[in-house]
């Protein structure tokens, strides 16, 4: 009993430790971000790289859970009768919840792994250490710009996601099963809130996301050991660690935009 | 010694009762080097005497645990993160490994520093760059990727990218090594020629004696953490010592170690086989 208390408190206290080396991480980030702007290309480039390598991806995606959730919703409703409120089914689900939470695990997997083996990699060939005897600080460098990009794209790509799934279920609902096309986006326009269902959940919790994920991933790559071992360790943490915080910050968002905690 | 007789002496680095030590190896014990201004310095010593470690404390890539580094008359211990950068941006530094950036092209890796640094236009940038490449014999080289590289080759680009800001101190760590006959005479030269002609301080770390001999106004042998000569390379060849003997003249026997330390050989062979 005593030993299963100690091992609780050094697994709580690893965790507020870890939790605490990021925060101060990403306030260096945040202090360097103004000026990191201004060099506006290298960001742009890097948005290119780390976005556009998961827009396919994305796109695919989107599809697909659009379609299912039109299919599973139709069974559903057709028992009721209420095959009219398909769209709207299908547009709140994906507003509200899967849009946002599957990008984000999505990017996570294809472009956070990326960040992190980057750059944990250029740590372990010196790449990182000959930048600094270059008098060329890594973190505003390469970390910074990566940071941004991440940040800046998880939202564009949900919006993205998001469009293409509504598009996928109207496919499966008016084409395939025969739901009344009017209905299909008329009842849509009425009960999609433009604050409560666009701006509260797409908008806020694709950002706060898109921050938690890049900063992970940078932090993990920055801090890996230089070896292949190490790094492929932090490109693993990445996945599970960005993967959780998306799950909770979901609960956490959804508590306090939607149920007012 | 006072601190304004380290200002205005014309020692560009200073290192007095440096103690340095990783986990519980000491790799430096009181060690005293000092770097004269415009000259070529060279330290050798055995492998994993601390050579590249040592560059590590002159550049403040790492700090010492105890005594004092003077560079360019500055304590490098407390130095800002800025006043360090400012430092840096007179140096070159040659890593061992090259450290070139693997994504970007050679053209690219020589011109990171000119980008960074100046605001120099994209047609006098490719001047220099242009112009050190050439130097080190890689102009045609400007447009291929570090992996298509061999390792001397990489180790010449990294020197074109280490001058590229015309440094005043340059760090060589183990220049001569992966280079063929008619390239290290090359890289020999062009070590004494940016010496003489641009008035640098250069530093060269390496075990290879006779080229370094053949480029170096002054040697530092280190051993065991500590200096055990210094020295023209014609004091060193007629040393009398039993150790500068065997290290500047490659013999097997004598009191240099070959071995990391280890416990004893037969002893851990039997021990192995009772385990
Ligand atoms: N990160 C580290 N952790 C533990 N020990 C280290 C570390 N880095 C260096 N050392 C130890 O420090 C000593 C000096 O290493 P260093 O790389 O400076 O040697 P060196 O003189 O440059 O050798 P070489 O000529 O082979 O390049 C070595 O004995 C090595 O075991
Ligand atoms: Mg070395």
């Amino acid at each position: 009993m005593r030993f299963l208390l100690r091992e609780i408190y050094y697994i709580a206290l690893d965790f507020l430790q870890g939790v605490g080396s990021i925060c101060l991480f990403l306030f260096r980030l945040l202090r360097y971000t103004p000026t990191a702007l201004l060099r506006w290309r290298i960001v742009w480039q890097q948005i290119y790289s780390v976005g556009a390598m998961s827009l396919v991806l994305i796109m695919v995606s989107g599809l697909f859970v659009g379609m299912v959730m039109a299919l599973e919703s139709y069974h559903v409703l057709v028992k009721f009768a209420a095959t009219a409120a398909l769209g709207t089914g299908v547009a709140l689900s994906i507003l509200r919840e899967l849009g946002p939470v599957v990008t984000a695990l999505l990017f996570a997997g294809r472009a956070g792994t990326a960040l992190t083996s980057e750059i944990g990699l250029m740590r372990a060939t010196e790449q990182l250490a000959g930048m600094e005897m270059m008098a060329v600080d890594p973190v505003r460098r390469i970390v910074v710009p990566r940071f941004i990009a991440g940040a800046v794209s998880v939202p564009l790509l949900t919006m993205i996601f998001c469009a293409i799934a509504i598009l996928g279920g109207y496919y499966v609902g008016v084409d395939l099963m025969g739901v009344d096309q009017g209905a299909f986006w008329s009842q849509m326009r009425v009960n999609v809130d433009l604050v409560d269902d666009i701006l509260k959940s797409v908008v806020i919790k694709s950002i706060v996301f898109g921050g938690a994920i890049s900063l992970i991933a940078v932090y993990e790559g920055y801090y890996s050991l230089p070896t292949a071992e190490g790094v492929s360790r932090a490109t693993t943490r990445t996945v599970v660690n960005s993967s959780l915080a998306v799950l909770a910050l979901d609960y956490l968002l959804t508590a306090l935009l939607f149920h007012g905690a | 010694m006072a601190i304004h007789d380290l200002k205005h002496s014309d020692n560009v680095v200073e290192i007095t009762g440096l103690k340095y030590r990783v986990g519980n190896k000491a790799i430096f014990d009181r060690l005293n080097v000092s770097i004269p201004r415009g000259k070529i310095t060279a330290i050798m010593g055995p492998s994993g005497t601390g050579k590249t470690t040592l560059l590590r404390v002159m550049t403040g890539q790492v700090l010492a645990d105890r005594g004092r580094v003077w560079v360019e008359g500055k304590n490098i211990a407390r130095l800002s993160i800025d006043e360090l950068y400012d430092l840096r941006k007179q140096m070159g530094f040659l890593f061992q490994n090259g450290a070139l950036f693997t994504d970007n092209t050679v053209y690219e890796n020589v011109a990171f520093p000119l980008r960074e640094h100046t605001k120099l236009p994209e047609n006098l940038i490719r001047h220099v760059v242009l112009m050190k490449l050439q130097a080190v014999g890689l102009r045609g080289a400007a447009n291929l990727m570090p992996a298509e590289l061999s390792g001397g080759m990489a180790r010449r680009v990294a020197l074109a990218r280490a001058i590229a800001l015309d440094p005043k101190i340059i760090f060589y760590d183990e220049p001569f090594t992966g280079l063929d006959p008619i390239s290290m005479g090359v890289i020999v030269r062009l070590i004494r020629v940016l010496n003489d002609s641009l008035g640098l301080t250069s530093i060269i770390v390496s075990h290879d004696v006779e080229e370094v001999s053949s480029v170096s106004d002054h040697s530092y042998l280190i051993s065991d953490g500590k200096v055990v000569a210094y020295g023209t390379p014609e004091e060193l060849e007629h040393n009398k010592s039993a150790w500068v003997r065997q290290f500047m003249k490659g013999l097997a026997d004598g009191p240099v170690p070959f071995h990391y330390p280890a416990p004893d050989y037969a002893g851990q062979l039997l021990g192995e086989e009772q385990a």
